[in-house]
């Protein structure tokens, strides 16, 4: 199993360690055999941490890389209250990076550990953000397909095993409502609109239809991680059951926005009670993942430059808040 | 003007719904005693729409024929809708490139905030020539902006849009604090609103302007040199024209040199305390001609205007 | 939250807070998670921004989240023992009375 590479076992270990090796291992399997929460001062085996550390923090550079696309339309949005509530939504998108690397945080990473890690090129995010926004439709069907995914996959995390995680999801889904639902409507608008508008809508949902079906992971057969992952509760549902749910819902919806999936191969199988669709091209996803996407190189860079851009301040802050501590010392 | 309508605010009383989303069905944490009432994880999340005044509500007033500014009180409510609208678009372009993710999310509040104003004023001028507020915002020509300079200058460092909002912010709550009394009903329902915010805004950009200059040897220097940079344009917001002078006459509006001693005062009292006011020399920065709410801008407008025009003057009559 | 155990290997990088948010008067504040702020004024200000931006509460507290101390989960709940089987505080334990009105 892929995860047991990982894990990192210390060379000696003292009988009164390997002890306490035991006792904790046997509290975490019991917590996990309640189904209960893994708290951060737990003792917790050193693959669970890090296949966590690894996932949370790659949830959170998915949120901070996943802004640009959208955050680069705020200053074209075609309407005040569309500007309004992309603003609002891509906000809110730090704020959910925010949150995330918090619960990272309590696994023993700092923050800007993981920040560096990104910008160094060394972090893995969700590879759809790696494909360009061009028309102000993909701010639909970003909203749409790519968020709906993302609910998809964050509402069952909401149960995950550790504590911090599920808290951080929680508060993400709530937050969340708001932005499929927008997607939604900026679809619907357009498919309503002019010849021009419905187009572009049709367009951008042809776009980002695959992508959005990939952002659930590979094929059960070829994800070695999700078993281990739902034996420890982190993860609930397979890649396939809960991307053949996705489609279920979105063949539905995009009824009502007048609009067609890419796909013809979409069809419920009466046996296994599942929704099908047609084949991926996961060469592409694989690609895209390891660099080679049309934005990848621009999304680093520009996550790098805010970074950078943004050292002076906050050295700046901190150094006054020393000074501050000194002065209120002295005083 | 009437508090905003209870049946336009979708949610008021009920909306407690806490692990119920609208969407997609109810989130189930699987933890005993999360439930959804009282408890912690709930009550820290819980969220409501609150219950103030939108845009929205004015448009609706507008329709209904409930309210209509003369052309003065139009006239003014585009300045100062321009204001809040070039300003917004400023700041929205931060969301994504802060120092700090803490800093995206606080600078977007701003930027939300100051485009609520906006909306807000932009409908209700366009009430009295027929236009909604996309019609002003996406299809007037750059003279035909009232906005004052200071709100078009670029986003620079993150010092100089500190420095800006620190300025915008001093002066919009000594406007709006007065307007509140105004005898334009909507004008002060609008200002009421926005005072409360603009009073965070303050708060905001003078702890930064408190942290850049006691800072480092770099964050000094550039504070310094954004306050130079952007202390030109503040004579113009100060500045008394015919428009405001009939305003403040009727009681809708108020002089802007009548806000300028306590926008001294205590703007001084911030940049005094570590000593960035005998470095600046306010008063002997040469002031810009001005000429914003004349329609004459700066070369930066027109780029601002092209960037955030483009889409809606492409598809002409589109609805969005 | 970890008190702690958030390495400091950036001086620069600003410390981690724990954010507390009294939802409406009358209820406790209750953790509603962590920020980075240079300091406590700061904290504040942007607790208030990020955990309250959809009317969330009406007061905020944070707390440097290394001023926290924890009970030592390792103890295997024996810190939580003492509590367990002392029904007798709690009202449920005094059958006879059950049925008496307002007692």
């Amino acid at each position: 199993m892929a995860s047991q590479n990982l894990q990192s076992v210390p060379a000696e270990l003292s009988p009164e360690e390997l002890e306490l090796e035991r006792a904790g291992q046997a509290n975490f399997d019991r917590i996990i055999s309640e189904d209960s929460r893994i708290e951060p001062r737990d003792w917790m085996p050193e693959a669970y941490r890090k296949t966590l550390l690894r996932q949370i923090s790659q949830h959170a550079h998915s949120e901070i890389i996943g802004m640009q696309p959208e955050a680069n339309w705020i200053t074209r949005a075609p309407s005040l209250k569309r500007k309004a509530i992309l603003m609002a939504k891509v906000q809110d998108e730090a704020g959910h990076g925010l949150y995330l690397y918090s619960a990272a945080e309590t696994l023993g990473q700092s923050r800007d550990k993981m920040m560096e890690d990104l910008i160094a090129g060394k972090a893995r995010y969700s590879s759809i953000f790696n494909y360009p926004a061009v028309s102000w439709a993909d701010m639909g069907a970003i909203g749409w397909l790519v968020d709906g995914a993302a609910i998809c996959n964050q509402v069952p995390l909401c149960r995950a095993s550790y504590g911090p995680y599920g808290r951080a999801m929680v508060r993400i889904c709530k937050e969340e409502s708001f932005h499929q639902r927008q997607g939604f409507e900026i679809l619907l608008e357009l498919s309503n609109g002019t010849e021009a508008q419905k187009q572009m809508a049709q367009d951008a949902v042809n776009r980002w239809y695959a992508p959005a079906l990939m952002m659930f992971g590979p094929p059960d057969d070829d994800s070695p991680n999700s078993k281990q992952s739902m034996a420890w509760n982190i993860k609930r549902f397979s890649n396939d059951e809960l991307r053949s749910r996705f489609v279920g819902m979105m063949v539905e919806q995009v009824k009502v926005l007048g609009l067609t999936l890419p796909d013809d191969q979409i069809r419920f199988n009466e046996e296994t009670k599942k929704w099908e669709h047609g084949p991926l091209d996961w060469e592409e996803f694989k690609n895209v993942l390891a660099g080679k996407g049309p934005c990848n190189a621009q999304r680093l860079e520009r996550r790098r430059e805010a970074h950078d851009d943004g050292a002076w301040v906050r050295e700046a802050a901190a150094e006054y808040a020393r000074k501050q501590a000194e002065k209120e010392h002295a005083a | 003007m009437t508090a905003p309508e209870n049946t336009q605010n979708p949610q008021n009383a009920e909306n407690n719904t806490d692990f119920a989303i609208e969407g997609h069905g109810d989130i189930s944490v699987g933890v005993k005693g999360a439930g959804a009432s009282g408890d912690g994880s709930a009550s820290a999340t819980r969220i409501t729409p609150g219950n103030a005044l939108r845009p929205e509500d004015i448009a609706l007033e507008v329709r209904k024929g409930q309210v209509k500014p003369n052309e003065d009180v139009a006239e003014y409510a585009l300045r100062l809708g321009d204001d809040g609208l070039i300003l917004a678009q400023r700041l929205g372009h931060w969301i994504s490139r802060a120092p700090e993710l803490e800093e995206d999310v606080a600078l977007g509040n701003i930027a939300l905030d100051q485009l609520g104003h906006a909306r807000s004023f932009l409908t209700y001028a366009g009430a009295a020539w027929d236009k909604s507020e996309d019609d002003l915002a996406y299809f007037r020509r750059e003279h035909e902006f009232r906005s004052a300079h200071l709100f078009e200058q670029p986003n620079g460092d993150f010092a100089v849009t500190i420095a800006r909002q620190f300025i915008v912010s001093y002066y919009q709550f000594e406007l709006y604090k007065r307007l509140t009394g105004s005898s334009d009903q909507t004008i002060a329902a609008i200002a009421a609103k926005a005072l409360k915010e603009v009073d965070y805004h303050r708060d905001h950009s003078a702890q930064w302007v408190l942290r850049l200059d006691g800072g480092t040897e770099e964050s000094r220097r550039r504070i310094v040199r954004a306050f130079k940079l952007v202390w030109p344009y503040v004579e113009e917001l100060f500045e008394d024209d015919e428009l405001t002078a009939r305003l403040a006459e009727t009681g809708a509006g108020v002089q802007p040199s009548s806000l300028r001693a306590d926008f001294d005062q205590l703007t001084g009292e911030i940049l005094a305390e570590g000593g960035l006011d005998e470095e600046l020399a306010l008063e002997r920065i040469p002031q810009s001609l001005g000429g914003g709410r004349q329609g004459k801008h700066s070369e930066h407008l027109g780029y601002l205007l092209a960037e955030m025009q483009v889409l809606a003057r492409e598809h002409p009559g589109a609805s969005w | 939250m970890i008190p702690n155990d958030s390495p400091t290997d950036h001086p620069n990088a600003w410390p981690l807070w724990e954010v507390f948010v009294r939802s409406s008067r009358g209820l406790s504040h209750v953790h509603a998670g962590s920020l980075h702020a240079p300091d406590a004024a700061m904290a504040l200000r942007n607790a208030r921004d990020l955990y309250t931006r959809r009317n969330e509460g009406v007061s905020i507290w944070v707390v440097p989240a290394d001023a926290i101390s924890s009970s030592d989960p390792d103890s295997k709940g024996s810190f939580f023992e003492s509590p367990q089987g002392k029904d007798y505080r709690h009202a449920t334990y005094y059958t006879k009375s059950e049925g008496v009105k307002h007692l």
